[in-house]
């Protein structure tokens, strides 16, 4: 038994580590000072395929993700970590999309990819923290979803059984393939790189890198294919323009605000006993505590 | 037609709080919309026969019940299709749903079969009108959903001006709950569940499932003692426990302080965690990060310990007291009992 892998993956800004730097006067986050990172919960997407690969075989994981020329990066990286293959979907047509836009766009590319027994994603993203995208594909797919992921439990027999991460509890479910499956940050961690895989794709390159860089080995490219990483726009999946980017997103955003607290006059005490007891009684004498 | 609808979760045929939290957000908006108030409750005949008593009082004019013993628990396809079929008859401009497991899991789903757009974890929803000047088009009272995004560091305001139902979701303990009329009754409308679901939206079937009672229940508690990172240690986390225990508070901690192991997930407090608004919040070596004042900035009076004078967290604080928790907690404990009858 081998299956057909797909795994979502979007690069992102850090925004665990927002610094007062990456917070332009007027607001708004400045993208440029933060580092471009695999979104965290996708690295948990790629170990359960991983996982699935080194049970199974022959199995094939491919990574797609949709973005900027640079998002390449997230293709070798997938590389490194024992992905067979890297799709990006790059278009200035998509700018803009909001999750169902990218759902369709992310779909159009996995019908072009064409097999696939799982699609494997994150939970959610950490920059448009919305957790849609998953089950968005999966509609659009027409398959089932199973959303929460903590573990592939089995899989085979045409089916998967899967182990979901609930508020208060956990569930087994089992579901005929394919299937959208959604792993949660609560499940393993990424296997490091691979120091072999490292090597092997170091000068992995979408043809849009390759012809930016002057790189004199580049018959390299013709001798190992592997190493041309696979670039697709909105024509080469055949997508339907209006339905990508801004024109295919229903959602607007309006405005955008920098988060503001209202500061308060605060009464400043020590921790001498004097001031706590002063305290103490206050809050008491006010019936706020007692 | 046109009306503004709430998909209620339904566990063990108790309404979940956050679906009664987006009932009166509800009530609210359908009011200034001047538009009726629907609730969707799907579920197994047991789980639906205490619902109308936990429903029309928060002002439900409409309460769709879907009866059927596979729609408990919850699955995402047999609720979708309920959820699709309904709109397409009923042309909802507003529909409603908890930022939980269950409402992220099909939110999504809906918006993308009816092609609508959605907006994730909401924490303010207010109606409003939108001029789109390159358009020059301008729409009458749309649903503004503000949300957090960016991890917390931004805050945007989105707008569904073409598509309906316009859709967000709200995280439990972000809108209040209260009863708009004890004796409210609305109409309740039973379907036959045969004409929403196929026979093959049973494909995903549940082999196993441990659901615990949460044991903390500090969203409710009217103070909370809450810890961070600066506590140090799961043992001085017990300081803590003592003085919630004198005042008959709930302790409450920060996402440094679970990630430390100090204390459980389920006290954590803020943006991925709860919500909280109590009469009185002390937050005891905790500094401030955005993450954590969204979910507790609308406490009545906020007292902070921290041993750093300029913590963030004291500039919205109504008591700031500069010193060291081990230091600080037991005299408080001490005067407490001193001074209390
Ligand atoms: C401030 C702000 C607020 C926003 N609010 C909303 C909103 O409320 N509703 C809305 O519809 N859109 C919203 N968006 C747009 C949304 O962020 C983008 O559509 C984004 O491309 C996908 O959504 P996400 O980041 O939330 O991903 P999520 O849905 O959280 O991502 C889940 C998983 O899907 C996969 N995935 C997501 N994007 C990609 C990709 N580009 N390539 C490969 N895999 C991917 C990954 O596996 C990821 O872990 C907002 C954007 C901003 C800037
Ligand atoms: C997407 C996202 C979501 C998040 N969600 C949440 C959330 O829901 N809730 C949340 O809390 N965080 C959340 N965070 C994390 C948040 O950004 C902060 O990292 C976290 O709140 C910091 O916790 P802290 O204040 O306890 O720790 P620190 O920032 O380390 O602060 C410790 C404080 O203790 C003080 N201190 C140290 N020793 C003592 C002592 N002996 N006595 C008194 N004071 C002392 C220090 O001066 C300092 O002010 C989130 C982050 C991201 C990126």
């Amino acid at each position: 038994m081998a299956f057909n892998i797909i795994v979502l993956a979007k690069q992102v800004p850090d925004t665990r580590n927002v610094g007062k730097d990456a917070m332009k006067a007027d607001g708004t986050v400045n993208r440029a000072a933060l580092p471009a990172i695999f979104n965290p919960e996708d690295l948990n997407a790629m170990e359960q395929a991983l996982d699935i690969k080194d049970r199974f075989p022959g199995s094939t994981i491919t990574v797609l993700t949709m973005g900027p020329g640079r998002a390449a990066e997230i293709l070798r990286e997938g590389l490194f970590r024992g992905a067979d293959d890297g799709v990006l979907l790059t278009d200035r047509a998509f700018a803009g999309a909001d999750t169902l836009a990218t759902s369709y766009a992310l779909s159009m590319a996995i019908r072009k990819i064409g097999k696939f027994d799982i699609i494997i994603s994150g939970r959610q993203a950490i920059d448009g923290d919305t957790a849609q995208v998953g089950p968005q594909v999966a509609e659009k797919l027409g398959v089932p979803q199973i959303t929460y992921a903590e573990n592939i439990e089995k899989i085979g027999n045409g089916k998967i059984t899967v182990k979901r991460r609930l508020e208060n509890g956990v569930e087994v479910v089992e579901c005929p393939l394919p299937v959208v499956v959604t792993v949660n940050g609560s499940a393993r961690a990424c296997r490091p790189r691979n120091a072999k895989l490292l090597l092997k794709y170091k000068h992995a390159k979408t043809v849009t890198e390759r012809q930016a860089e002057n790189i004199d080995y580049i018959d390299i490219y013709s001798s190992r294919p592997y190493l041309n990483l696979t670039e697709w726009s909105v024509d080469d999946v055949e997508a339907d323009k209006v339905q990508c980017g801004l024109s295919g997103s229903p959602t607007k955003v309006k405005k955008i605000e920098n988060v503001v607290f209202q500061a308060k006059e605060s009464r400043h005490l020590t921790d001498d006993d004097v001031d706590i007891e002063e305290l103490m009684k206050e809050l008491i004498d006010s019936h706020t505590i007692g | 037609m046109n009306n503004l609808f709430v998909y209620l979760e339904i566990e063990d045929g108790v309404v979940a709080d956050v679906s009664q939290e987006l009932l009166t957000k509800g009530r609210s908006l359908a009011g200034q919309l001047d538009c009726k108030l629907e609730a969707i409750a799907a579920g197994s005949v047991a789980d639906l026969e205490k619902i109308e008593g936990q429903v029309f009082p928060y002002g439900v004019d409409v309460l769709h019940l879907f009866k059927d013993d596979r729609l408990s628990p919850y699955t995402t396809l047999p609720h979708t299709s309920i959820l699709t079929e309904l709109f397409k008859k009923e042309q909802p401009q507003i529909c409603l749903m908890g930022a939980t497991i269950i409402g992220r899991d099909l939110g999504p789903r809906v918006s993308s079969l009816l092609g609508s757009g959605l907006t994730a974890d909401c924490t303010s929803l207010e109606i409003g009108d939108h001029e789109d000047r390159k358009a020059g088009k301008t729409y009458k009272n749309l649903l503004y959903q503000i949300r957090p995004a960016f991890g917390g560091n931004i805050v945007a305001w989105i707008i569904n001006p073409d598509c309906r139902p316009q859709m967000a979701t709200v995280r439990e303990g972000v809108m209040k709950k209260e009863i708009f009329d004890p004796y409210y009754k609305g109409e309740t409308v039973e379907h036959n569940v045969a004409d929403y679901v196929k026979e093959e939206d049973f494909v995903v079937s549940i082999i196993d499932r441990h659901i615990e009672k949460s044991k903390v229940n500090i969203k409710n508690s009217p103070i909370i003692v809450s810890g961070g990172y600066g506590v140090g240690s799961k043992e001085n986390f017990q300081l803590l426990y003592q003085l919630a225990d004198v005042l008959g508070a709930e302790v409450g901690a920060s996402r440094a302080a679970v990630d430390a192991g100090f204390t459980e997930h389920e006290r954590q407090v803020g943006q991925t965690g709860i919500t909280v608004r109590p009469k009185v919040y002390i937050a005891c070596g905790i500094s401030g990060q955005i993450q954590h004042i969204a979910g507790m900035q609308d406490s009545s009076i906020i007292i902070s310990i921290n041993n750093d004078p300029n913590a963030p967290i004291n500039s919205i604080a109504d008591y700031v007291i500069t010193g060291e928790i081990e230091k600080v907690i037991p005299k408080m404990i001490k005067y407490y009992k001193k001074n209390s009858k």
